[in-house]
C-alpha cells in the first residue's frame, strides 16, 4: 500500500492535494446548518451529470420526436422514469441549495475581502446555472418548454439595432424550433456543464486559497499556534467530511420524498402544461418560468416598455443579475457576520430576502394591476438593497467582533 | 474532560457500519443505471417475432428477414443440395453439431441439414466470427472457394469463413462455430414464425 | 433539526394549497378521489377505456402488454377483451379511426390521453366526463359544462342511462383511475420504492449521525482545541 502510494507521489501529488484540501486543510469549527450547502451543492451537481448521461442515451433532441422519447424514457426504458425524476427533481433542488448557499454568504458577509474572488465566481456559476436550467427546460418540448423558450428568446429581440438579427441568430430559424432545440440540447449536455465543472473548480481552489469564513466572521488565520495551524481551526477531513455526509443523508432523505412522493411538486417542479407537446399555434393559459427564475421574470414585467421598446425591461433584468456581483465593494461595513452587524444592515437584508421571495412568487402569478405594482415596489426594493448598501453598512452601531470564533 | 473518553473502538466499528451500508445504498443506485441499457420496451416490441410467408420460396432462393435487428436467411435447399451436404463432413469443423456448435442451435434441430423441414433452411446471417454477414455463394465450384470442391454455401467477406448450406462451418477458417439457427416454427406450411419455438403438440 | 423540518413541511403545505386554490379558481371540479392502487377499477377502467373510448382516442404512449403486466391481466386476456383488430401485443395503442375520418366526423382530431391525468388533472377528467347535457344547437346534441362546445358526443350516455347515479359515478371513476395510471405507469410502484429507500436513508442517517458524534467527540473534548 504505502509503496504504492510513494510510486504515485513521485509522479503525482496525491498525499499533496490530499492533505492541502482535506487531511490538513483546517477549517472554522464553528459552522452552522448553514454550512452543509456548499458540500450538497457539489453533490447535486455530480447527481446532475451522471443521470444527464444517461437521459442523453435515450433522448432525441428533434423537434419531431422530443417530446415522446421523453415519454419513452418514463414508460419504455427499464428505471428511466427515475432517472428522469432524479433529473428534474435535481434541477429544483440544484436551485434551493444554491439560494441557501448564497443567503449564507450575505449572513455571515462570506463575499467581504478577502474573498471577493470566491463570490465573482459563485454568481458567475450562478448565472450559467440559470443558462443550464433554462435550456434543459427547453428539451422535452412541451407547451412549457417551446413558449417559456419563445418568450426569454424574445427578450434579445428587444436589443436596439441588431435585436431581430439577433433573435434569428440564436434561434437558427424564424422561430423557437427543430434548430433551436438541437443548439440548446448541445449546450445543455456539453458546452454549460463543462463550464459548470470549470466554474466549481476555480470556486474551491479560491476558497481553499483563503479559507473558510464562518458564523461569527473572524478570520481564524489570524490566531495559529506554535505549529502554524489555526487555532479555531479542525482538519476537514475527518471531521467535516463525516458532518457533511450526516446533511448530505437528511438532503437525500426529503430528495427522496420529493422524488417519489410528489415529482412533479404539483406543477412547480413539472409544471402541467408541459404534459402537453409543443404546439405553435396555441399558447398556454398561463405561462410562467419554472419557480427559480420567476424573481427576474418579475424585475422584467415590472419595468414598462421605454420609447416602444421592452429592452429598460431586459437590461433590468439582466441588471438585477449583474448587480450581485458588485456586492464585495458595496459594502461598507467592518464587521461581516450578521451576528455584529448594524441594525440598519439586519432591516435592509430583511427587505431584500423578502423582495427576492415576492418577486419569485409574483413571476409565478397572473398580471393583474395590483400585481404590478407590487413587482414594481419590490423591484425598486430589490435594487435598493444594493444602492443604498454603502449608506446602510456605514450607520448605525455594530457589536465588538471576539477575537476568536464562539461555540 | 480528557481525550480517555474517546473510544476508538467504537469509532472504528461506526465507521466501518457507515461504509458498508452507504456502498450497499451505492450499489442499489447503480441498478436502475444498469438496467437502463436493457432493451427497452420498444426494443422488445420490435424484436417480436416476425411470421414470413414462404409459398413463393423457389429452390436455391434466399430471402432476408430482419429479426431482433438480426438478418435471418430463410432458403428452399433442393434434393441435389441435401445431398451434397452428406458429402462435406470431412471438411467441416463440427459437421454434427456436437462439439462447440451445440448450443448455436435450438434443441429440437437434431439433423445434420440443420432445420426443422429439410429443404427449407432457416439460419442468422450473422459470422460466428466477428458478426459480419457473409454472402450466400450457392453456385457449385465457384473458382475463388476452392473449385469443384465448393457444393454452395456462404462466405464472409471480412475474414473469410466459410459456411455450407446447412450453415456449418468449415475447418480452418476464423469463425469458431457453425452458424447460428432462431428458434422458429412452421405456422403452417407456408408460413414460418420466427422467435417462437415449437409447442409440444404442434411438433 | 426540529424547526427545519416544521419549517420544510409548512413550505410544502403552502406550497400545495396555493396551488389547488389556483386551480380552483375557474371551474368548480368534483373530487375524482381514484386509488391507484385499486387494481379492480383499474382493470376495470382499462375495459371501459378500451371499449368506449379507444376507438378515437389513442393512448400512444402506452403499449397492451404494458398494461397487461401493470394490471395483472395476462397477455391472453388482454388480447381477448382489451385488443381489437390487427393489433400486436407490444404495440402501441393507436385509436381505430383514421385521422381523416375524425377530421369528416367532428371537425378535429381527438387528442391523445396518454398525458391527459397529468395535464388536466383527474378531476378534470372526471367532472367533465360527467357534464354533458343535452343542447340542441350541437352538432351531437350535448353541451359540456367544462369545456363548452366540445367537439365530443356524450359516448357514455348508454352507461349513465342504464345505471344508477352512484354506479355511473364509479364507473366514470374508473376511466379516471385508468387514465391517471397511463399518464403515469411508475406511479404504481414509486410511491412504495419511496418508503423503502427513505427507510433505507434514515438507517443510514442514524450511523453517519453516531459517526459523525463520535468524530467530533475530538473538536468537543479539545484535542483540536488551541493549545494555550
Amino acid at each position: 500500500m504505502d509503496n504504492n502510494k510513494n510510486w504515485i507521489d513521485q509522479r503525482f501529488p496525491l498525499t499533496k492535494v490530499w492533505n492541502e484540501h482535506l487531511a490538513e486543510y483546517y477549517t472554522p469549527r464553528n459552522f452552522n446548518f448553514w454550512y452543509f450547502f456548499g458540500s450538497l451543492a457539489m453533490l447535486v451537481l455530480v447527481m446532475q451529470i451522471v443521470t444527464g448521461i444517461f437521459l442523453t442515451m435515450h433522448f432525441k433532441p428533434d423537434a419531431a420526436n422530443a417530446f415522446a422519447s421523453v415519454e419513452y424514457i418514463m414508460r419504455d426504458v427499464d428505471w428511466g422514469w427515475l432517472i428522469r425524476y432524479l433529473h428534474s427533481t435535481g434541477a429544483s433542488a440544484f436551485f434551493i441549495v444554491i439560494y441557501l448557499h448564497m443567503y449564507r454568504g450575505l449572513l455571515y458577509g462570506s463575499y467581504k475581502s478577502p474573498r471577493e474572488l470566491i463570490w465573482i465566481l459563485g454568481i458567475i456559476l450562478y448565472i450559467a446555472l440559470m443558462a443550464e436550467a433554462f435550456m434543459g427546460y427547453v428539451l422535452p418540448w412541451g407547451q412549457m418548454s417551446y413558449w417559456g423558450a419563445q418568450v426569454i428568446i424574445s427578450l434579445f429581440g428587444s436589443v436596439p439595432f441588431i435585436g431581430p438579427d439577433l433573435l434569428v441568430w440564436i434561434l437558427g430559424d424564424y422561430a423557437v424550433g427543430d434548430p433551436a432545440l438541437n443548439r440548446f440540447f448541445s449546450l445543455h449536455v456539453i458546452a454549460l456543464p463543462l463550464i459548470l465543472v470549470v466554474l466549481v473548480f476555480l470556486h474551491i481552489v479560491a476558497l481553499h486559497t483563503v479559507g473558510s469564513n464562518n458564523p461569527d466572521g473572524v478570520e481564524i488565520k489570524k490566531n495559529k499556534d506554535k505549529n502554524g495551524i489555526p487555532k479555531d481551526g479542525i482538519p476537514f477531513h475527518p471531521y467535516y467530511s463525516v458532518k457533511d455526509i450526516v446533511g448530505v443523508v437528511v438532503f437525500l432523505m426529503l430528495f427522496s420524498a420529493v422524488v417519489f412522493f410528489a415529482p412533479a411538486l404539483n406543477g412547480y417542479f413539472l409544471e402541467h402544461a408541459n404534459f402537453i407537446e409543443a404546439n405553435p399555434l396555441k399558447t398556454p393559459d398561463r405561462i410562467a418560468p419554472l419557480w427559480y427564475l420567476t424573481p427576474f421574470y418579475s424585475v422584467l414585467r415590472a419595468i414598462p416598455p421605454m420609447f416602444g421598446s421592452q429592452f429598460p425591461g431586459v437590461v433590468g433584468m439582466f441588471a438585477a443579475l449583474l448587480i450581485l456581483l458588485a456586492l464585495p465593494w458595496l459594502d461598507r461595513s467592518k464587521v461581516k457576520s450578521i451576528r455584529y452587524r448594524s441594525y440598519p444592515y439586519k432591516i435592509a437584508l430583511g427587505v431584500f430576502v423578502l423582495s427576492f421571495v415576492i418577486l419569485g412568487w409574483l413571476g409565478m402569478e397572473k398580471v393583474t394591476p395590483v400585481n404590478s405594482i407590487l413587482a414594481r415596489v419590490f423591484t425598486v426594493t430589490y435594487f435598493g438593497f444594493f444602492i443604498l448598501m454603502p449608506w446602510f453598512t456605514s450607520i448605525g452601531k455594530t457589536k465588538q467582533v471576539p477575537e476568536r470564533v464562539t461555540e | 474532560m480528557s481525550e480517555q473518553v474517546i473510544d476508538l473502538k467504537k469509532r472504528r466499528f461506526l465507521t466501518n457500519a457507515t461504509s458498508v451500508v452507504g456502498a450497499v445504498g451505492v450499489g442499489f443506485v447503480l441498478v436502475p443505471f444498469l438496467s437502463s441499457w436493457m432493451p427497452s420496451a420498444r426494443a422488445k416490441a420490435a424484436g417480436a417475432p416476425i411470421d414470413v410467408n414462404i409459398t413463393k420460396l423457389e429452390p436455391g432462393q434466399l430471402v432476408r428477414v430482419l429479426w431482433r435487428k438480426k438478418p435471418v436467411w430463410i432458403f428452399r435447399r433442393d434434393a441435389q443440395a441435401l445431398a451434397n451436404l452428406k458429402t462435406l463432413d470431412g471438411d467441416l469443423a463440427d459437421p454434427n453439431s456436437t462439439g462447440n456448435s451445440k448450443t448455436n442451435q435450438p434443441t429440437y434441430i437434431t439433423e445434420n441439414h440443420r432445420a426443422i423441414k429439410a429443404e427449407i433452411a432457416v439460419i442468422v446471417g450473422i459470422c460466428t466470427h466477428l458478426g459480419c454477414s457473409p454472402t450466400y455463394r450457392p453456385e457449385l465450384g465457384a473458382a475463388d472457394l476452392g473449385g469443384d470442391s465448393w457444393k454452395g454455401g456462404f462466405y464472409c467477406p471480412c475474414h473469410g469463413s466459410k459456411f455450407d448450406l446447412a450453415g456449418r462451418v468449415y475447418s480452418g477458417v476464423p469463425a469458431p462455430t457453425n452458424l447460428v439457427i432462431p428458434p422458429y416454427h412452421f405456422v403452417s406450411d407456408s408460413l414460418i414464425q420466427i422467435g417462437v419455438d415449437p409447442t409440444t403438440s404442434a411438433s | 433539526m426540529k424547526k427545519l423540518l416544521t419549517i420544510t413541511t409548512s413550505v410544502f403545505a403552502s406550497l400545495t394549497i396555493s396551488f389547488n386554490v389556483l386551480a380552483s379558481s375557474s371551474v368548480h371540479l368534483d373530487h375524482a378521489n381514484t386509488d391507484i392502487n385499486d387494481q379492480k377499477s383499474l382493470q376495470n377502467g382499462a375495459q371501459l377505456f378500451m371499449n368506449y373510448c379507444s376507438g378515437c382516442h389513442s393512448i400512444s404512449f402506452m403499449r397492451y402488454n404494458r398494461i397487461g403486466k401493470d394490471l395483472n391481466i395476462s397477455d391472453a386476456d388482454v388480447e381477448k377483451n382489451l385488443m381489437f383488430g390487427d393489433k400486436k401485443i407490444g404495440d402501441k395503442i393507436i385509436a381505430s379511426m383514421s385521422e381523416k375520418g375524425a377530421e369528416t366526423w367532428f371537425g378535429t382530431t381527438p387528442p391523445d390521453l396518454s398525458l391527459v391525468a397529468r395535464s388536466k388533472g383527474t378531476d378534470w377528467i372526471y367532472t367533465y366526463l360527467r357534464s354533458f347535457y343535452a343542447d340542441k344547437s350541437r352538432p351531437f346534441g350535448v353541451n359540456n359544462k367544462i369545456l363548452v362546445n366540445a367537439s365530443m358526443p356524450d359516448v357514455l350516455w348508454e352507461l349513465k342511462k342504464n345505471k344508477s347515479a352512484e354506479d355511473f359515478d364509479q364507473e366514470v371513476r374508473d376511466i379516471t383511475n385508468f387514465l391517471d395510471y397511463v399518464g403515469e405507469p411508475a406511479k404504481l410502484v414509486r410511491v412504495d420504492l419511496g418508503y423503502k429507500v427513505i427507510g433505507f436513508l434514515f438507517i443510514l442517517f442514524i450511523l453517519a449521525y453516531l459517526m459523525k458524534k463520535e468524530y467530533w467527540k475530538d473538536v468537543k473534548y479539545g484535542k483540536w482545541r488551541a493549545k494555550d
